[in-house]
């Protein structure tokens, strides 16, 4: 007994070793005086000198931006769209939903390559028709927007299938019109599919390199495609204290949303118990 | 009613794409200039030198909202680091042009870049031998000279160019060579040639270029030929000498030569001189040999045949040659400057290094690359595969047998699951 719990507790370890070990390791090295991976001294030096790098804070706003925004979008059109699919039968629905997949299916290399060519074509198109239209923050959005929709519905697709259809007839039956039922029943119900899509896109969106790598224009750069420009004579230290203070916030979010989370279910147990007392009174 | 409903969605959900499209060059113009008034804030270092730009010539656009698209190599320029000029926001403040600066890691990839047509770039800064292809295949134009005067800075020897004979299309930026840096304690004896690159006795210390152009170039120039050679016999004798160096090898690297000599991981590698200068602040142990001839490299600014922005280009490119300017520059990039006047005014740790900055004579035995025909292109290419895929453990027949056998393996699942469910509805029918 004790012998196997000894031996799982190493097992977690080592995982989470491996885990972990990366991350430790990069916040290490943002406080090495030296740009290399000799450890030479502690520094803050590359923090301040983070704050005054226009090219790298641009960047990270650029990426920020992008994938917030992309992800909002898709949250809609992809809600939306599970919607929709929902209510299709047979072979209209196994269409749609095998072109769902493509774009997680496909290699990312293809879809940014096929998105360049199409961004291309319509710029040749639109500009002969006298509009403007150049790579940049609309092509990223747009660009992010056509994968990140497929994590979206098929998150939100699942928990429509397992909502109560009842209760949407309940509120149709007590006055509600379909928009009306969509937005005070449905939507409640399916919210924890619709957040999870949502997360999921912002990631997605966050780490994507390739696709951005080909839609990207001249005056927003992403912050993957900066980081990678940079292997050609090496990746600066800022890099290491601004991935740092990701992390930093990403685990604060977490920490912070968890306690939170914490909190609300020891009043919804003490509420709970004071109503058995109550009951027992 | 409900199939119209989800049709209904569908279209809204193309529409509002549609809508994207339209929206996408609108709305892209303001941001920028806070962080424009931000970076101004970066003060100029240089107590003796005067800085006296110009300024009837620079602020010829003020005013005008122009905005001039910059494709340079990642961490190329000094960028108010370490007390060094912030370059892009200076030029930006003093001539009202606003830079939109991207970065790239190769010259194939600014080369697809601009062959893709996605962006107009109006400066660019390729390596020599891409140069000469981009003129060849006219992807870039000529300058005019008379709007880049500070061009009268640039040193002899790196005008008339083997890529540029004529000085027509390109200006300078930075240079330098191409070296062997070793680790004295490790290696313990004096490096004195490409032959030490391939000494078994450092066998499994030792690091190599990633690119081929670059590896094929080492062991050309050990062979004693043109590293531009074309000639079919000399490239494969090249290609046996890099099978044979093969097994020595710890890895073939682009940027982690830097950990790997700092670090002590590697002790020999060939490297470009300036990279070997910011490794040595890191590591004292190391020490450069660099072999005569050699190869020397060029990176030059040049503007794209379509570029929208010609003359403000020239503004950029001439204010990256002012003295002060090219030689704050070079102090953040560690690379040599071909710009005269700049050197004068650089740190005396850099401008007399002998490395960095050789006697002339020295760098007339060198070799700079040029383009290659497709051909010698594409035998390079091939023969480079060959040699990082000629491992003694690597069989040519199992990725194909792998294939078949996963296909054969989906093949007979989905053989079985029709026959169960065919069983199953058996026993239903039962």
């Amino acid at each position: 007994m004790r012998k196997t719990h000894k031996i799982s507790a190493a097992y977690l370890g080592l995982f989470m070793l491996f885990l972990y070990a990366p991350i430790a390791i990069l916040i290490l090295y943002s406080f090495n005086n030296s740009k290399g991976r000799v450890f030479t001294g502690f520094t803050l030096k590359w923090y301040r000198e983070l704050f005054h790098d226009a090219a790298v804070l641009d960047s990270l706003m650029t990426t920020i931006t992008v994938s917030l925004l992309a992800a909002v979008l898709s949250t809609i059109i992809g809600t939306m769209a599970a919607i929709g699919i929902n209510r299709m039968k047979g072979t209209e629905r196994s269409v749609i939903m095998k072109f769902t997949y493509l774009p997680i299916l496909n290699p990312e290399i293809i879809t940014g390559v096929s998105l360049m060519l199409l961004f291309v074509t319509s710029r040749s198109i639109l500009n002969k028709i006298h509009m403007n239209f150049e790579f940049g923050m609309g092509t990223l959005i747009v660009a992010h927007v056509t994968f990140d929709v497929a994590y979206v519905i098929l998150n939100v697709l699942p928990k429509i299938k397992q909502m109560d259809q009842s209760i949407v007839d309940a509120a149709m039956d007590l006055g509600c019109n379909p928009v009306q039922a969509f937005f005070k029943a449905t939507i409640h119900e399916i919210k924890p599919g619709i957040v999870a899509g949502f997360l999921m896109a912002l990631t997605f969106s966050m780490d994507d390199f390739v696709v951005s790598y080909f839609t990207a224009g001249v005056k927003y750069q992403p912050l993957s495609v900066l980081i990678y420009s940079m292997t050609k004579r090496r990746v600066s230290p800022e890099i290491n204290a601004l991935s740092t203070m990701i992390f930093v916030v990403v685990l604060a979010a977490l920490v912070i949303w968890n306690a939170l989370q914490i909190r609300k279910e020891r009043q919804l147990r003490l509420e709970q118990s004071a109503a058995v007392k109550e009951g027992m009174r | 009613m409900k199939n119209r409903f989800s049709a209904l969605l569908l279209t809204l959900m193309l529409l509002l794409s549609c809508g994207l499209f339209w929206g996408c060059g609108a709305g892209e113009k303001t941001e920028k200039t806070a962080v424009s008034s931000q970076r101004a804030e970066t003060e100029e270092a240089e107590a003796e030198y005067v800085p006296d730009y110009d300024l009837e010539y620079y602020e010829r656009f003020k005013g005008q909202d122009i905005e001039i698209n910059v494709y340079n190599w990642g961490e190329y320029i000094a960028d108010g680091e370490d007390g060094l000029m912030d370059i892009n926001a200076v030029f930006e403040e003093l001539t009202g042009i606003r830079v939109n600066y991207t970065t790239y890691e190769t010259n194939e990839a600014m080369y697809a870049k601009l062959k893709s047509k996605a962006n107009n770039y109006d400066v660019i800064v390729p390596s020599d031998y891409m140069i000469s292809r981009l003129i060849e295949e006219d992807m870039i134009q000529p300058l005019d000279f008379s709007n880049i005067p500070n061009y009268r800075f640039i040193d002899e020897p790196f005008k008339s160019t083997d890529y540029d004979p004529d000085n027509i299309y390109s200006v300078p930026y930075a240079w330098g060579r191409v070296g062997i840096v070793y680790n004295r304690e490790a290696v313990n004896y004096e490096v004195n040639g490409w032959e030490d690159l391939w000494n078994e006795a450092l066998s499994g210390q030792i690091l190599m270029f990633k690119n081929s152009r670059d590896s094929f170039a080492i062991a050309l120039m050990s062979l004693g030929y043109s590293l531009n050679s074309e000639n079919q016999e000399e490239l494969e004798q090249a290609r046996d000498l890099l099978k044979k160096q093969k097994p020595l090898v710890q890895a073939y690297v682009q940027d982690q030569i830097f950990d790997k000599m700092q670090g002590n991981e590697a002790v020999i590698a060939p490297c470009y001189v300036g990279d070997y200068v910011i490794m040595k602040e890191v590591n004292e142990d190391l020490e450069i040999f660099i072999p005569n001839p050699t190869n020397l490299y060029i990176d030059a600014m040049c503007i794209p045949a379509d570029a929208q922005q010609k003359e403000a280009a020239e503004l950029y490119i001439n204010f990256l040659n002012e003295p002060d300017v090219a030689a704050d520059n070079m102090e953040y990039i560690v690379y040599s400057t071909p710009n005269a006047a700049a050197l004068e005014l650089l740190d005396p740790a850099y401008s007399e290094d002998e490395i960095l900055y050789p006697d002339a004579s020295e760098l007339e035995n060198c070799e700079a690359f040029v383009h290659l025909s497709q051909q010698t292109n594409l035998t390079m290419d091939e023969m480079w595969t060959d040699i990082l895929s000629s491992d003694s453990a690597y069989r040519a027949w199992a990725m194909p047998v792998f294939l078949i056998c996963a296909v054969a393996v989906i093949i007979c699942m989905s053989i079985y699951r029709k026959r169960k469910k065919q069983r199953e509805s058996m026993d239903d029918w039962n």
